[in-house]
């Protein structure tokens, strides 16, 4: 074909113009499809609040309640349990609550809670999201002698004691999170909302 | 238009379609007129294999989705149903489950063929690469496949492993909730793997099983010698050493075939749930949300890769040395820059690297389904490293080294991890520290110092110019 006369400027610029308009148009498409892999309206709007009334939880058991498809723990710990929580605090990562993402402000104290004996964490390991599991047993043969109670991950190890705090060297980093809770009476609690509201 | 010299024109229905559709012409190129090596061992049988798998997996899939539901509330009792309602259901239930086992089986088989006679070095780069990314997808698909039967396992193992990308600094968690779709694990993420696993993955799949067995028909087939048949050609330009693929080798392959079908058969009608390797008791619970099982062991042909995350404490890093563990695979043609090919010629300081390479991946696997003991964690902590050394060692051994330069070498590698235990040293597991430490080292030791003094350690043999058998 004839090649002369060909103004090889103009035909580069046209080829570059038009990719560009292409690939826009490429992006453009491919917005709304990855967008719709977002949750849903339907998926968001799941997630009100839930109350429990914690006087039925007998002094060191712990019972799941589902929030957003999450178990939330209760635990009444007894005044053993309490006191365990200083013994160990040498041992782990992060005793005194300084993450601040892992509990509201008002949990982050000694008990990781609002009132000492009752602890409300997600029970999801802060590592891959296993759900932990409970050994309140203090000096729990497994566990070891100088256990005072708290979770095991049987995904990958981590311990936590009874207010959630990881042990050093654990695969998971963090505490426990504590969800944003108030009681509305003396023994209602609500997981998911406190005094600034919802949460998110 | 192309025509084939070889082939004649001819008349009837083959010539009319010839004359449209290069048919004579493939089946020509990649079967009747394909030379491959005379000497194939029963190594070789692997490739066809795993396509035959494939197959099996499509249909028996294609199938399983005619009863199957994708939704949270269903999925589990559709199952159940396919198992006892559906007339063979269970048959073609345990037909995929098996094909899936079975598919790792024989792809990790066939990967180590490639590492024993060097099938991934020049001119067959790009059968390694094609080959690597159809190993990452078909992990994809397995993962994504475990997910949809929604019980106890399919939902905690999915946890798990989708969690592994919340670990990705600043953007891990908006990332987990988009491939969720939803901030659990839920019907949306059951939905949008169920997509995955039947469309979009399978013709990925398919694509790059075409790209592997194009980019090999290119470059011809390697083989146990790892001598380049093409180089001894006969007056007519047929390698001397070469026989047509059919009918010598779909004849051969066919006998493969038998064997491979009569063991699947006996895994299917006897073992479908492999001991629990293959099927987990776990997962005959319905996935429940709020409560994990005591332990959450991935399916076997993950645990490897999973003991490699175990063993680094850091959950980002763990995820990037698991990361790594895969992606060293794609590095390999450069790492090993040794022109000899094949293991039968190499030197005994290479076959003792790959030998413990597969010991340490078997070792690892076994690992990945315990419970993370400090024995457990250690152990990985070991193996891995010989895991990644594997991969230095490749490069090191490209060529003899200087007595000198093994014992820099030796030291700086020994010294890498020695520096770590010294930092993570804890008087409670002075022992276990201590004696495990032994493992890298030795091997080490074998693959780097040894062959510097004993220098016949490390020389390789001279290849012959012929294939010899």
């Amino acid at each position: 074909m004839a090649n002369q006369g060909v103004n090889r400027g103009r035909r580069r610029f046209l080829v570059a113009a038009t990719s560009v308009v292409g690939g826009a148009g490429v992006a453009a498409v491919a917005a709304p499809f990855l967008a719709s892999l977002q949750p849903s309206a339907r998926a968001q709007a799941a997630g009100a609040p839930v109350e429990f009334d914690v006087s039925a939880v007998e002094p060191g058991q712990r019972v799941s309640v589902e929030w957003r498809g999450q178990p939330i723990w209760v635990v009444r710990r007894t005044d053993e349990m309490i006191a365990g929580l200083a013994e160990v605090a040498d041992r782990l990562r992060d005793p005194d609550s300084e993450v601040e993402s892992q509990q509201p402000e008002y949990a982050q104290n000694e008990f990781r809670s609002r009132k000492p004996e009752i602890l409300v964490v997600i029970g999801i390991c802060t590592h891959l999201g296993c759900s932990p599991s409970y050994r309140p047993e203090i000096g729990d043969p497994e566990m070891g002698a100088d256990w005072q109670g708290g979770w095991l991950c049987g995904c990958h190890g981590s311990r936590f004691d009874l207010a959630g705090r990881v042990y050093r060297n654990m695969p998971a980093a963090t505490n426990l999170v504590v969800p944003r809770h108030m009681y509305r009476t003396d023994t209602l609690l609500v997981v998911g909302e406190d005094e600034d509201g919802e949460a998110i | 238009m192309a025509s084939n010299p070889d082939t004649k024109i001819q008349g009837g229905l083959l010539g009319w379609v010839d004359a449209r559709f290069p048919l004579s012409q493939m089946w020509n190129e990649h079967l009747a007129q394909y030379y491959a090596p005379k000497n194939f061992n029963f190594w070789y049988f692997f490739g066809s294999l795993a396509l035959l798998v494939l197959v099996i997996q499509i249909v028996s899939g294609i199938f399983l989705t005619m009863f199957y539901k994708p939704d949270a509330e269903l999925a589990f009792a559709s199952v159940e149903y396919i198992m006892r309602d559906v007339e063979w259901g269970w048959l073609i239930r345990y037909m995929h489950s098996t094909g899936a086992s079975m598919f790792f089986v024989v792809v990790y088989l066939h990967m180590f063929r490639a590492l024993m006679y060097g099938s991934y070095k020049k001119p067959r780069e790009l059968i390694w690469i094609f080959g690597v990314l159809i190993y990452l997808v078909l992990m994809a698909e397995a993962f994504a496949g475990y997910l949809l039967p929604w019980g106890q396992m399919s939902y905690w193992g999915a946890q798990v492993i989708v969690n592994l990308f919340q670990t990705i600094p600043y953007i891990g968690p908006d990332l987990v909730t988009w491939i969720r779709g939803d901030f659990l694990l839920s019907d949306a993420t059951l939905n949008r793997f169920f997509a995955l696993h039947v469309i979009a993955l399978p013709l990925v799949l398919i694509l790059l099983v075409a790209a592997h067995i194009i980019a090999l028909h290119e470059v011809g087939s390697n083989n146990p010698d790892g001598i380049n048949i093409k180089e001894n050609k006969d007056e007519n330009g047929i390698p001397k050493d070469g026989i047509p693929f059919h009918p010598y080798y779909s004849v051969k392959d066919l006998v493969g075939v038998g064997v491979f079908l009569m063991v699947f058969a006996v895994i299917m009608f006897f073992f479908p749930t492999g001991g629990g390797l293959f099927l987990k008791p776990d997962n005959m619970i319905p996935a429940d949300p709020l409560v994990t099982p005591d332990l959450i062991p991935p399916v076997w042909y993950f645990t490897s890769m999973y003991s490699v995350l175990r063993s680094v404490p850091d959950p980002f890093l763990g995820v990037v040395a698991m990361g790594a563990a895969v992606m060293m695979l794609f590095f390999i043609p450069w790492l090993d820059r040794n022109p000899v090919l094949s293991m039968r010629y190499r030197s005994f300081a290479a076959k003792f690297n790959l030998g413990v390479f597969v010991v340490a991946f078997v070792i690892l696997g076994w690992l990945g389904l315990q419970q993370a003991t400090t024995e457990v964690s250690e152990m990985s902590l070991r193996w891995s490293t010989v895991y990644f050394a594997f991969f230095f060692l490749l490069w090191f051994l490209s060529k003899e080294r200087s007595v000198v330069f093994s014992l820099i070498a030796f030291a700086v590698v020994v010294g890498i991890y020695t520096i770590y235990d010294i930092l993570r040293f804890d008087p409670s597991d002075a022992s276990l520290i201590m004696w495990s430490w032994l493992i890298p080292t030795v091997y080490l030791f074998v693959t780097m110092v040894a062959p510097a003094f004993a220098r016949g350690l490390g020389r390789d043999r001279a290849v012959p110019e012929r294939v010899t058998s």
